[in-house]
């Protein structure tokens, strides 16, 4: 396996999007797709870099695979455009495209060999006999696959099928690789160490991936950035860790982890933060915050589990804190998620890592305890 | 394997009593097994298998004019012996006879056509059915099996209706004034194969198309995306995909078109002369028990023939 002996290669072309002199390789321009009675997908827009592993991200039924099904060229969009390498492909048939897909069941073709599978694309290029098997050992070399070539796709196991259908669109050389819900059909050791396996295949060739999938421990780990999809829009394009700890609006915060939200008034404002008040608590919140938000505005401010500290001890500065008492303890082995209700009623998540053992640790049911945080976790969400 | 099954059934059935309920649970699952295999089973011992053996019996023994109408098989000679008579005379005969083995080769020519021509015909019109919309899917398909709604005969005396002498064709083709006299369609093998490719094409048809029914979309949409057209994505993977229905439609349009009967003597006239026909001869007319039997035997094992051969190319 390819993870477990060498490290993730550090991304160092992952600013490509910040880079105002690099033009986007595949554009999606204003897609809009409607069927008879319902709209899949609504005037959407995203710019994907070279080499890019792009994940769109979200719940099923959000559009996601309408999208990807619309970039392969299965489907035509209703009106937009869609650009691989500034060429206008929209009316392209798939089979024109310079663009493979990696299905959800793979669909390796039943009746033909592991290696018969991977010829198939080539053969279509007409390439010659010496041209096909050179491209043909490469990927089984890079695929692991080397020694399977006379196998059946039911004598092979899940992790080994998703390899075989790597290898089949990886041979045609496309500009563009989709992935839809890869790893699904995996159990969850195996597509831990896929996900690893991928990206390093990934980077190994500098194919650009588009992946779409619900999993967002998936889009986190693998991904140079995201796009958290729903009900047909696209809600946040982002690195990884802006859409976990910036989340844009209240759905993408509750969408992406969990988060603990509390309906709030802003009492004042400054450039740097405001101040909140919320029914939840007894004092005030104090968030940094650079946007202008009026004072007097509804707002919503989120704060992660892991972000919130758990203490006996009652601090002393006057904002950022609250008391509650512990209702609830989930041990779930690495961390405890524990459910504290505050006196209003409302009851918020705070996580902490097991760094003793469960009979030793340091809280209990219905100890009474302080939670706080730091200014720079609380998040703002006006949307 | 079969045998198998109904062994362990029994045993289960007999060690019951002694197990305790989740056992029994367990054995009773199995129980069901047994049973879901039991009566398919008994069925085709009872009304397929032993009639064959029947059959394959009387055709080794001899004509008489008694009753039954063949010699026996077992004959008691003494207390305590049993002499058994196979007499190969019948199939010699076959052999021999020139007559048998031009009916023999006419239907097998003829059902061999009429199952290409069926196939020809029936394989687009499954597929087209297969890429029906919902609704007008449903429709074709009882579209399909409305002939069966109506009786066998009075079909194939619908097509004698329509091209005899005085059928609807020829009067109304006078009557425009194309053809002076009036042509004869019926009596030869081109209106026996029109026959039966016309009442066997849905026995292509369901097959087919339940197979084509089976093959994953996303099969024939990774070969468009791995390149191929639409024309090559289908003779490359659906058509290959569906060699199953192919194949089972094949062997039932063959197997009911070798020893049809109806049709050829309808539509055929005197001058066609088919297993089927030879057959009615031997045991109605002839009361030659054991020859026709014999034939059936000869029949039997040449549709089985090829089910064999093809057996192994359906499989994917």
């Amino acid at each position: 396996m390819i993870f477990p002996t060498q490290p993730i290669i550090k991304r160092n072309n992952n600013e490509a999007w910040e880079d105002l002199n690099t033009d986007p390789y595949i554009q999606i321009e204003e897609v809009t797709k409607v069927y008879n009675d319902i709209t899949p997908l609504k005037n959407i827009s995203i710019s994907i870099y070279k080499g890019e592993l792009f994940s769109i991200l979200g719940k099923s039924g959000c559009g996601k695979t309408t999208l990807l099904r619309i970039l392969a060229g299965f489907e035509k969009p209703t009106s937009g455009r869609i650009l691989i390498d500034g060429i206008d492909v929209t009316n392209w048939p798939p089979y024109k495209r310079p663009v493979n897909m990696v299905f959800q069941s793979y669909a390796l073709f039943p009746h033909m060999t592991v290696a018969e599978n991977i010829i198939f694309g080539l053969k279509q290029e007409g390439l010659g006999k010496t041209a096909i098997n050179d491209r043909v050992k490469e990927a089984l070399s890079l695929l692991q696959l080397s020694g399977y070539e006379d196998r059946k796709p039911d004598q092979l196991s899940g992790g080994q099928k998703q390899r075989v259908a790597l290898a089949r669109s990886l041979v045609k050389r496309p500009k563009l690789l989709l992935l839809d819900e890869p790893m699904a059909a995996l159990d969850k050791k195996l597509r831990e160490q896929t996900q690893f396996e991928l990206v390093n295949i990934q980077e190994k060739i500098g194919v650009t991936f588009i992946l779409v999938t619900h999993d967002q421990e998936e889009a986190m780990t693998m991904s140079t950035r995201i796009a958290i999809m729903h009900d047909g829009k696209i809600r946040q394009v982002g690195v990884p860790h802006d859409i976990y700890e910036f989340p844009n609006s209240r759905y993408v915060a509750e969408f992406v982890g969990s988060v603990n939200l509390f309906e709030g008034v802003v009492v004042e404002q400054d450039l740097d933060h405001v101040l909140i008040e919320t029914p939840a608590m007894d004092c005030l919140c104090y968030a940094a915050h650079t946007g202008v938000i009026p004072k007097g505005s509804n707002i919503t401010f989120a704060i992660r589990p892991e972000k919130l500290m758990i203490s006996s001890i009652r601090p002393t500065y006057p904002r950022n804190w609250t008391q509650g008492i512990i209702k609830e303890i989930a041990y779930l082995g690495d961390i405890s998620i524990y459910y504290v209700q505050l006196e209003s009623g409302k009851i918020v998540m705070a996580t902490l890592p097991n760094l003793l053992r469960i009979s030793e640790r340091d809280f209990q049911w219905e100890d009474e305890v302080f939670l706080f945080w730091r200014s720079e976790n609380s998040l703002v969400l006006t949307s | 394997m079969k045998i198998k099954i109904l062994q362990s059934g029994i045993l289960f059935g007999v060690k019951k009593q002694r197990l305790d309920p989740q056992v029994i649970q367990k054995y009773n699952d199995n129980e069901g097994k047994f049973l879901t295999a039991f009566f398919p089973i008994l069925w085709m011992v009872l009304f397929f298998l032993i009639p064959m053996i029947i059959i394959l019996k009387i055709s080794f023994a001899e004509m008489q004019f008694a009753m039954p109408p063949f010699t026996k098989f077992f004959n008691s000679v003494g207390s305590y012996l049993i002499e058994i008579k196979i007499n190969f005379k019948n199939y010699v005969n076959f052999l021999e006879n020139h007559y048998y083995i031009m009916a023999f080769k006419n239907s097998i020519i003829l059902s061999f056509i009429t199952t290409i021509i069926c196939l020809l015909l029936g394989y687009p019109m499954a597929y087209g059915i297969h890429n029906a919309g919902r609704k007008t899917k449903s429709l074709l398909l009882l579209l399909v099996s409305l002939p069966f709604w109506t009786s066998f005969l009075i079909r194939v005396y619908g097509w004698m209706n329509l091209l005899s002498i005085n059928g609807i064709v020829n009067t109304t083709l006078m009557k425009w004034g194309v053809i002076n006299a009036p042509i004869q369609f019926i009596g030869n093998y081109y209106m026996v194969c029109l026959g039966l490719v016309f009442c066997y094409l849905p026995f292509m048809i369901f097959p087919v198309y339940s197979i084509l029914e089976k093959v994953d979309q996303s099969y024939i949409e990774s070969a468009f995306d791995l390149g191929c057209s639409r024309t090559k994505a289908f003779w490359s993977i659906t058509f290959r995909l569906t060699y199953s229905g192919i194949f089972s439609g094949s062997i039932l349009v063959f197997a009911t078109t070798i020893g049809e009967f109806i049709i050829p003597e309808l539509l055929g006239g005197s001058r066609v002369i088919t297993f089927g026909r030879v057959l009615w001869t031997e045991f109605f007319t002839n009361l030659d028990w054991p020859m026709a039997c014999a034939f059936s035997v000869i029949m039997m094992f040449f549709i089985i023939l090829p089910i064999f051969f093809l057996q192994k190319k359906a499989k994917i």
